[in-house]
């Protein structure tokens, strides 16, 4: 019996992440990593940031944000340094770093966001 | 003896320099554009960072605010941010390609397929930024 493939499933996540990265996280870093710390605008205070993540909503949000891009990364990763880099006698380490990597991300975004008080 | 043929073609296979993606500017933009991806990382990582001191209470948010102040940390994420725009042009132009759409026979051009990828985008940005910055 031919041993089927994960890889349509894996490139579905990558290609989630694809999207999730290039819609939300360009404005994130504008705003959080740029725009705030330079004092370019107001940030907003920390009260208001706890009770806006404190929200259901917020918290799927902020886990697909931090899930699926991580998939993305590992995907792309994964492939820029079979290619790149041509370490294909590494491929078995280099698949447990990206997936694995991916899913350590996925699973501590999920703990962040569910143990919120 | 050996049949020397009896290795060939498979065994054969032409030796590619290992910085093949230096010698061509497409070539460039690839090994770049996949790279984007080792940023979109670090910019979920910032994410985790942030959620992970707005949990510990003002004054570790405070020391998290401090961080990104510093000048090497806004260096890293101004080449993140130019890196995950990058990112969100060249996978919205790539929409098109990926999905050939046809109408009556007709395949739809390229900005019909992509533009509303773009329009998507700045609708999202701009409600992150209002529910972020009102009040």
């Amino acid at each position: 019996m031919h041993k089927r493939s994960n890889e349509p499933f894996l490139w579905l996540l990558f290609s989630a992440g694809g999207v999730v990265s290039a819609m939300l996280l360009p404005i994130h870093l504008l705003l959080f990593a740029l725009a705030f710390p330079l004092g370019w605008l107001d940030a907003p205070g920390y009260e208001r940031l706890l009770a806006i993540l404190r929200h259901p909503v917020t918290r799927l949000y902020l886990f697909v944000l931090c899930s699926l891009p991580l998939f993305h990364w590992a995907h792309r990763f994964r492939f820029t340094l079979y290619d790149g880099l041509q370490i294909k006698h590494l491929n078995e380490l280099i698949n447990i770093f990206c997936y694995g990597g991916a899913v350590v991300g996925t699973a501590v975004a999920a703990y962040l966001l569910w143990s919120i008080p | 003896m050996i049949n020397p043929t009896e290795y060939l073609p498979k065994a054969y296979h032409a030796r590619v320099s290992t910085y093949w993606w230096l010698s061509r500017w497409a070539y460039l933009k690839f090994i770049l554009r996949e790279g984007s991806a080792v940023f979109v990382a670090w910019g979920v990582i910032v994410t985790m960072l942030q959620i992970h001191a707005l949990k510990g209470g003002p004054a570790d948010y405070a020391e998290f605010q401090n961080w990104l102040r510093n000048p090497i940390v806004l260096a890293v994420n101004v080449v993140t941010l130019l890196f995950v725009i990058f990112h969100a042009i060249t996978w919205f132009n790539l929409a098109p390609k990926a999905m050939a759409i046809r109408l009556r026979g007709k395949r739809l051009p390229n900005l019909a397929v992509a533009g509303p990828n773009y329009v998507a985008w700045a609708v999202i940005s701009a409600a992150v930024a209002w529910i972020l910055l009102r009040g």
